[in-house]
């Protein structure tokens, strides 16, 4: 671990053609893409492979593969958009929806157990914001293997891995991102967990699968892991993230755990109910009720606490009917979330409702990427130049497809889509035959230097503590809904969490396991995403999806049809047009958002 | 709350010892990982792995009161005071709380835990019937904890020649998959006095799991096809 600045030299450097640090959904179906193709890849994970995230989603996968009744992916396309408040992507929307079907087929050719119809094809459920015919009726769109779809695709994706004899790196940390004078990524700098031991890792191509960061959050239906490390790495490096002010609030955490209780516990047929026991979303949302976009029902759950008809003695939630489903639907279809009400919240959803309020789930904004999971950024007058030797897949990425608001089931399905075709971009670039370009001498200064002031700091505070704090704030000030006071004031606290960031110690000095200092890399990473979030969130005088302002209640096409970008150094903000125009189809001109 | 926990760094410690905390909970923890968290801040230097928090990525598996499982599951009311907590038994320790489970993952590769299947796919998906499909449940929902493996005594003896019981569940999704053509060589891989056979129906690993799977049955149906197929 005695490493001083400067030292890259001494630093031991291992070569590859390309390494994907993450191996959840998104990373996994890349590396296979990069495995099959015999190139020499490297992928680098936190926890062992099935251990990453996607193993939590619930639901389902959107493809419209028409199992279950009409269905086309042009309306899974004009759903999506819609969903997005229009802030989405159209060519990337289009490409995912045209392509899920072929990725879930595939994915049940490597093995998914998905659930079946009589038929033998794919089960379908229904889900919030999908539709058939432009908004007409609510669309069963989402392939599902019972409650556990997350577990059955990450664990196939795995075993497929498995089979290409993909080299994983398991309880590696990336620590910082490699780039030379001219911009270029070259590789990551990291840590294997186990011995301390901190290494180069040099690739031709290197891709960013790092997940979500849920956890700058205090209620979240996150992983503990889920702390935006390629988003902090990524900034640090002078990369800007986009969009980072819409953060989905799912309707359905258990009070008071944030486990989620997934959406298609309503796609089933579930509903919600205020403490008068009145289905409150008929009022909402007349159309598709309960199964609006997931935006709407979370302000909507908000609205009806706040005015006085939340359940419970604090009236600080609502409750989530199932049990006239019947004890076979639940137990076939949602047994995961009966084993989660019982542990988690102590009632029997065979009998009882759940308690749920809105929890953050997930984080539309990430890392810039074209439709080949390339990372974009502005340079001279293209808004969108590819940073060499870089890609980013999956929930740290932002393509833009989920725009202000993602639908459920399009994270998995962006996972599988982007996933491949990143993979087979750098495929295309028929790497092994090149050459790595040269290390730059400083390549690990930033992060040795991090290193080391963790190791000689003896006082200072606590880790938790301050991790504790900025969730705090995040929670308060960058809720379900947002004003220009509370934003405000949130960028003021947000950056004086910052500076006690800086001031942290770690009592544990052990080079063995060392999980307090890998919680302490995490909080420069969650810092970094924090900032972002808020920075964002209080420029853009709006309410578009995810983003809901009272002092800004209507969307503003003419001002704020644009992306975010937001710069770490100096907290600089810049703004990139929104692709309207899809590549094959007619465009979708925004107009008002009703469900 | 009351805890004694099995300490170990290498770098410092000669041999292992049992630390005792006592920490104050919050009233809104409610499984052992919220106390464990509690504890780690206190004292940092405790390690132990953990994610989800939520029961489905087998990070957070631990003894805990001389039984194998999971503390993000671990109700804290059913515990009694003082708490034990150990490493999972049977592998090499790491670091406290924190074990080396190459072993096991070794095992679990060493069935093939692919599906293979060497004909062209269709355009669309294979189609399986909704029975077929019904006999993956209680198979594909392994999380690969170890919780079952490390409370078998015939891993523990063999963990390098005898699959265990993930392995073996595995091992059985597999071959209980109607789209899977390897039936035959998985049969063969098993067929050995160690790899499928050490197994004596002691029942400790369908007492431990987490997720309520039985890998007892999952053998006795592989040891069922090895039988037909022998006459
Ligand atoms: C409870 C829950 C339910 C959900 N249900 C659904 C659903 O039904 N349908 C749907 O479409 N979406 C769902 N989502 C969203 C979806 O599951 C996630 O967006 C998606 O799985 C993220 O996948 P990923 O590949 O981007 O990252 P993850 O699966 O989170 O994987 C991240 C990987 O990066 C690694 N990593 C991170 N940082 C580092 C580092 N510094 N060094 C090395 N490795 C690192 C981790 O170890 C891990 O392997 C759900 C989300 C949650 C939380
Ligand atoms: S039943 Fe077999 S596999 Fe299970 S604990 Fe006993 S010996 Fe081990
Ligand atoms: S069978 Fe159960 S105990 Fe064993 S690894 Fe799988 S989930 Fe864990
Ligand atoms: S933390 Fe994931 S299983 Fe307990």
């Amino acid at each position: 671990m005695s490493h001083g600045v400067g030292d890259v030299g001494k630093l031991p450097v291992r070569k590859f053609d390309a390494l994907v640090v993450g191996a959840g959904g998104s990373g996994m179906r890349a590396s296979l893409q990069l495995a099959e193709a015999g190139l020499s890849v490297a992928v680098l994970t936190k926890v062992f492979p099935t251990r990453s995230h996607t193993v939590a989603a619930q639901g389902g996968i959107g493809a419209s593969l028409g199992n279950m009744s009409e269905d086309h992916w042009l309306w899974h396309m004009y759903d999506t958009i819609k969903g997005s408040d229009w802030l989405g992507d159209q060519d990337a929307i289009e490409y995912m929806c045209r392509t899920a079907p072929e990725v879930v087929y595939e994915l049940e050719h490597f093995g998914m157990p998905f659930d079946r119809n009589a038929d033998g094809s794919i089960y379908q459920r229904p889900f919030g914001g999908h539709s058939a015919n432009f908004g007409e009726k609510p669309v069963q769109r989402a392939c599902a293997a019972a409650d556990r779809t997350g577990h059955a695709m990450l664990h196939t994706l795995y075993q497929r891995n498995v089979r290409a004899r993909t080299q994983f790196f398991v309880e590696w940390m990336a620590l910082d991102l490699i780039r030379d004078a001219d911009g270029t990524v070259l590789g990551v700098v990291a840590l294997e967990m186990e011995t301390g031991a901190v290494m180069i890792l040099q690739a031709k191509a290197t891709m960013f699968a790092t997940g979500g960061a849920g956890r700058i959050f205090a209620a979240s239906t996150n992983a503990f892991i889920n702390t935006g490390d390629g988003l902090g790495m990524a900034a640090r490096a002078g990369i800007p993230l986009e969009d980072m002010e819409f953060w989905q609030f799912h309707p359905t955490g258990v009070h008071g755990a944030g486990v989620l209780i997934t959406e298609g516990v309503r796609g089933e047929g579930g509903i919600l109910l205020n403490c008068n026991g009145e289905r409150f979303m008929e009022r909402y949302a007349p159309n598709l009720k309960d199964l609006a976009s997931r935006d709407v029902v979370s302000r909507s759950m908000d609205q009806e606490i706040k005015e006085g008809r939340g359940c419970g003695p604090n009236k600080d939630h609502v409750m989530l009917k199932l049990d006239h489903l019947g004890p076979d639907v639940i137990l076939k279809r949602l047994p995961s979330i009966r084993e989660i009400a019982l542990k988690f919240a102590n009632v029997d959803c065979i009998k009882e409702p759940i308690p749920v309020v809105p929890t953050i789930h997930y984080q539309m904004g990430g890392i810039p990427t074209n439709v080949h999971g390339q990372v974009v950024a502005p340079s001279g007058d293209d808004p969108a130049a590819v940073v060499g030797g870089f890609y980013a897949v999956g929930e740290c990425s932002c393509v833009s497809v989920h725009g202000a608001n993602r639908l459920g089931t399009n994270s998995l399905v962006d996972l599988l889509v982007f996933g491949r075709s990143a993979g087979n971009h750098v495929v295309g670039l028929a790497l092994p035959g090149k050459a790595h370009r040269p290390l730059p001498k400083d390549a690990a200064d930033r992060t040795l230097a991090r290193l080391a002031r963790l190791d000689s700091a003896t006082s200072g505070e606590s880790v938790a503590d301050v991790a504790a704090a900025l969730r705090t704030t995040m929670q308060a000030h960058c809720g379900v809904f947002r004003n220009q006071e509370l934003l405000s004031e949130g960028v003021r606290q947000v950056m004086e969490v910052e500076q006690r960031v800086q001031r942290t110690a770690i009592g544990d000095k052990s080079t063995t396991f060392n999980t307090a200092r890998v919680e302490a890399l995490e909080l420069d990473n969650m810092i970094e995403t924090a900032k972002a979030t808020v920075v964002s969130a209080e420029a853009r005088r709006e309410s578009r999806g995810a983003q809901a302002r009272s002092d800004y209640p209507d969307r503003d096409d003419v001002t704020w049809l644009k992306h975010t970008l937001w710069y770490r150094d100096g907290n600089r903000l810049d703004y990139k047009p929104v692709n309207l125009k899809p590549a094959s189809v007619e465009a979708f001109p925004p107009k008002t958002r009703t469900y | 709350m009351k805890f004694r926990i099995y300490r170990y760094d290498p770098e410092k410690d000669a041999k292992p010892y049992l630390q005792e905390y006592d920490v104050a909970l919050d009233p809104h923890d409610r499984m052992l990982l919220d106390a464990l968290m509690r504890v780690k801040a206190v004292d940092d230097t405790l390690s132990f792995r953990r994610s989800c928090r939520e029961g489905v990525c087998g990070s957070d598996a631990m003894n805990i009161n001389g039984k194998n499982g999971l503390a993000c599951v671990t109700n804290l009311l059913e515990l009694k005071e003082p708490v034990e907590l150990r490493p999972l038994p049977g592998l090499p320790v790491i670091r406290d709380l924190i074990v080396d489970m190459s072993q096991f993952f070794k095992q679990y590769h060493s069935i093939k835990p692919y599906l293979v299947n060497d004909e062209r796919p269709p355009e669309k998906e294979r189609l399986q019937a909704p029975e077929d499909r019904e006999e993956l449940d209680g198979l594909y929902e392994c999380i690969l904890c170890a919780c079952c493996s490390t409370a078998c005594p015939s891993f523990w003896w063999n963990p390098d020649k005898f699959v265990g019981p993930a392995g073996l569940l595995a091992a059985y999704r597999f071959i209980a998959d109607t789209r899977d053509q390897a039936v035959n060589e998985r049969l063969d891989n098993l067929e050995d006095p160690y790899r499928l056979f050490r197994c004596h129906t002691i029942m400790n690993c369908v007492d431990v799991c987490p997720k309520g799977l039985n890998p007892t049955r999952a053998i006795g149906k592989i040891r069922e096809i090895m039988v037909k197929r022998a006459v």
